[in-house]
């Protein structure tokens, strides 16, 4: 099984995304933004970072960018594409999932171990957690504000695509809570919160059990396997 | 050579932080006549040669498209600069 990581000028997290599909047991291929190859890979990760310095609008640039073409070619015919944080923002610059991403409403930087909750376990990315299950998650975002007009939270709400939901703390301003969305297909997932960043027991969230023991994230890559294996 | 300005603002009914940032600086600074600050951007298109209505249309498709993010943000104007002004 083999996973491309796409890096963009700018991407930050791609190494760690790497390093987590790694330890979920697939083999990660690095992408170039430049190219118009996706190497054979059999699914994607959009990783996080500050894509051409967030210039125009996050992720806006990176969107039009050379692989983008066979990045939404790919989803569109099934291939199971997660954007992280700026992934999620490129993600919904190419109109491969709904909405926009804008300042956090408190206007600052956020660093911190998010509570999110399952909403939706029948995705390419979230098949491998319980319904409800509730994970922790490292967030740090300055623009992961979901919105959306009424009639698109409407349908993300009762077609179930708002896969990922902030507990306690909405810690951007997002609408509804939303921390993740699906497309209808359940084969694109975009999120803000960072998985890649808790895959690794020592370098994770802490738990009650122990400090940074947390490996939630791993669950997203390991969840593309399965989808992949069972097709 | 012909300039062609695009300005794109957020969206009315969306919060616009920077501009709540800056209402707030300049209530600290007693200026308490303005009761809100708007941020938005302005694009200076330079052309390479003369500006017609294709071109304006076209001009008109990549700001939907790509200038802004009709999701988050309007298109107020596209205009072109008179160029005896600059």
């Amino acid at each position: 099984m083999r996973i491309g990581v796409v890096t963009f000028p700018g991407s930050l997290d791609d190494r760690d995304a790497q390093r987590a599909v790694r330890l979920a047991g697939a083999e990660p291929v690095a992408l170039w933004h430049g190219d118009h190859d996706l190497n054979g890979v059999d699914a994607l990760v959009l990783p996080g970072g500050f894509s051409y310095g967030d210039y125009l609008r996050c992720g806006a640039i990176a969107a039009r960018s050379p692989i983008m073409n066979e990045v939404i070619d790919a989803a569109n015919a099934g291939m199971p594409v997660l954007g992280i944080c700026n992934g999620f923002q490129i993600l919904v610059e190419a109109h491969l999932l709904p909405g926009g991403l804008i300042r956090n409403d408190h206007g600052d930087f956020v660093c911190r171990d998010q509570v999110l909750r399952v909403e939706n376990t029948s995705t390419d990315w979230s098949n491998g957690f319980s319904e409800g299950q509730e994970i922790v998650i490292p967030l740090k975002n300055g623009e992961g504000g979901f919105i959306a007009d009424q009639e698109t939270l409407d349908r993300l709400e009762g077609d179930g695509r708002v896969v990922f939901r902030y507990v306690d703390v909405n810690p951007n301003g997002s609408l509804n809570n939303i921390a993740g969305i699906s497309n209808e297909r359940g084969n694109v997932v975009g999120l803000m919160p960072h998985p890649e960043h808790a895959t690794e027991e020592g370098f994770g969230p802490d738990t009650s059990l122990a400090m940074r023991s947390g490996v939630d994230g791993l669950t997203f890559f390991t969840s593309a396997i399965s989808a992949l294996v069972s097709r | 050579m012909p300039t062609i300005i695009v300005e794109v603002m957020p969206k009315a009914e969306l919060l616009d932080p920077q501009g709540k940032a800056v209402t707030g600086a300049l209530t600290r600074l007693g200026k308490s006549q303005f009761t809100g600050v708007r941020i938005g951007k302005r694009f200076e298109l330079t052309v390479d040669g003369p500006v017609d209505d294709a071109l304006l249309a076209e001009v008109k498709t990549l700001a939907d498209d790509m200038l802004a993010n009709t999701v988050i943000e309007d298109v107020i104007s596209i205009s072109v600069l008179d160029e005896g002004s600059r």
